[in-house]
């Protein structure tokens, strides 16, 4: 079993999921995150007073899943985020050691 | 009644609003016969209208403007501060501000105490100010510029004043800065309006010269903001700036076309150069920042329009439409202008720019009627403007008038500050009360509640809720 955890822009929130979901994944977790990578922020100017926002928001993705779905997922989501500007933002794999549905108590692959 | 012609014919303001009104004819035949003044229905309708323009322009044209310029832990704050200066200032005029500024004359420099409580301004016109409307409507009009007048200082210490402090300030200011000021350019016998034959058509002095060296004096003594120029402190809410900036504009025709003081020819050459001038300025001040800092921005328009209603006030009644185009686009450029070097020298934290609009604006403004004032607009003009003319005479007693405002101002503002002080134990809050914001601190309110209610939320201390 791994974790997927994406961070993506925003807007391409709604494409992600759809794709997603074309492929049979039944659940995720979105999170609205905050951070900068290469991208940096942008200006903001009042009365002359500039300001630099470094911090863009994002939208973190997180899908569990089992170890042979991992490459289609990943790559749903590459091309579904992607626009090729600067700022689409990165997709991790992680392993993960067990799960647990708390209302029947399943564990493992049957918990996803 | 020759007795109240000669008086009118030196008071610029009320000699603009008879001639143009083609009253001429109707004071003269008054002077002959001896008839009472006759109060002028049009002229009643369109002051109290002004009036309540004017009143317009404080809640909620400038607590707007004001609130969405700050962050958004204050902004209860700043809006209470406009809000509650109508109803604080309200209850001095009747009661005495409006005798110290425009009752009977002591040694050019205040009015006297005989119009305490309004005793004798009644209904009948009082020819000495404004001889077609009801006394008691020019004493109204007239509150409302002695409202907006401190709640304008309010930008300079705003998101760190004491509101007990906030209210004792502003009592004591109206009072010993506004009143007199009033009085010397606008009252029987003032020495800068009456005696020096200073312009000042609608509160260029009076108004924002005086607010906006406050201003300064208040941004000086409170000193700066917590983390001021370390963090970021930007607008919480530019649609309310916006929206404050519109009303401002709508509500200042009855500022400057009311102050002819009758629906007359001059209201309407007045209403033509404000709307000019305040176009001008708010092209001006957006091109300027486009063209220096890359964006032309909605708080770029919203303050260069202001700029330009605060440039064109004094000269509103004397100018010409070109002249006030003129006006206002350097208003514009030259505000814009000083807000940014306010920014890069960061001497002191007058945190909404007034010093920078109101005070620089105005102080263009007053100058810019020596330039421009002429007789063809305003036959009340007995010297012209050196653009005009060639001559210095007026330009000049523009500039000394202007330095008497400062002067006041800011005498003035130390004496108030210093005694609401004393008063309140310091006028400015604790760091903890900063850092929390007004609204919390001093109000105990939130303007924007978006957290969750029960369950460690909001949670009932009194009433029947709480019982349960």
């Amino acid at each position: 079993m791994k974790k997927v955890e994406a961070i993506i822009k925003p807007f391409k929130l709604d494409e992600v999921k759809e794709s997603l979901s074309a492929i049979g994944i039944q659940g995720l977790t979105v999170s609205e995150v905050k951070g900068f990578g290469r991208q940096k922020g942008h200006t903001e100017l009042y009365r002359g007073a500039e300001y630099v926002v470094d911090f863009l928001p994002k939208v973190k993705l997180e899908i569990i899943v089992r170890e042979e779905q991992v490459v289609e997922v990943v790559e749903t989501i590459e091309k579904a985020a992607k626009t090729g500007r600067i700022g689409d933002g990165k997709i991790f794999v992680l392993p993960i050691d067990e799960i647990i549905r708390i209302r029947t108590g399943e564990r493992g692959g049957d918990a996803i | 009644m020759r007795g109240i012609w000669r008086k009118v014919a030196l008071r610029p303001r009320v000699m603009g609003a008879a001639v143009s009104a083609g009253a001429v004819l109707f004071y003269a035949s008054q002077a002959w016969s001896a008839e009472p003044s006759k109060i002028d229905s049009g002229d009643t309708a369109w002051m109290l209208t002004s009036a309540a323009l004017v009143l317009m322009m404080t809640a909620p044209g400038l607590a707007l403007f004001y609130g969405g310029l700050v962050r958004s832990k204050n902004v209860l704050n700043l809006l209470m501060q406009s809000f509650i200066m109508v109803a604080l200032i309200s209850i001095q005029w009747v009661l005495w501000g409006y005798s110290l500024a425009f009752g009977p004359d002591h040694a050019h420099v205040l009015g006297g105490l005989d119009w305490l409580g309004l005793r004798g301004v009644g209904l009948e016109p009082n020819a000495d100010y404004a001889a077609t409307i009801p006394h008691q409507a020019f004493m109204i009009y007239q509150a409302m510029f002695a409202i907006i007048t401190p709640a304008l200082i309010t930008g300079a210490f705003a998101e760190r004043m004491k509101f007990s402090a906030f209210l004792i300030f502003s009592l004591l200011w109206a009072t010993l800065v506004y009143d007199p000021l009033a009085h010397m350019v606008w009252g029987t016998g003032g020495l800068l309006g009456k005696v020096w034959g200073a312009l000042d058509f609608a509160g260029g002095t009076v108004v924002h010269i005086s607010s906006g060296m406050s201003a300064l004096v208040c941004a000086f003594v409170i000193g700066r903001r917590l983390g001021y120029g370390s963090e970021p402190m930007p607008p919480h809410n530019l649609p309310f700036v916006l929206a404050g900036a519109a009303l401002l504009w709508f509500g200042w025709f009855g500022f400057n076309a009311g102050s002819a003081l009758a629906a007359s020819g001059l209201a309407v050459s007045a209403f033509v150069a404000t709307n000019t001038a305040t176009a001008a300025a708010a092209l001006s001040w957006m091109f300027a920042e486009w063209i220096g800092r890359g964006k032309p921005t909605v708080l770029g328009a919203a303050s260069g329009a202001v700029a330009g209603l605060v440039a064109i006030t004094p000269a509103s009644g004397f100018v010409a439409p070109m002249p006030a185009l003129a006006i206002g686009a350097v208003a514009g450029v030259l505000c814009y202008g000083a807000c940014n070097l306010k920014t890069v020298l960061g001497w002191y934290d007058d945190a909404l720019d007034v010093v920078g609009v109101h005070g620089v604006g105005g102080t263009w403004g007053a100058v810019a009627t020596g330039l421009w004032a002429s007789t063809t607009v305003n036959s009340a003009v007995t010297t012209q403007g050196l653009l005009i003319s060639g001559e210095t005479s007026l330009v000049l007693t523009q500039i000394v008038a202007v330095l008497v405002t400062y002067g006041l101002a800011i005498v003035g503002t130390l004496v108030c500050l210093g005694i609401a002080g004393v008063l309140t134990g310091g006028v400015r809050v604790d760091e903890d009360a900063e850092f929390a914001g007004l609204d919390l601190s001093q109000h105990s309110e939130s303007a924007y509640v978006l957290a969750a209610t029960g369950a460690g939320g909001y949670e009932p201390v009194t009433g029947a809720a709480a019982e349960r």
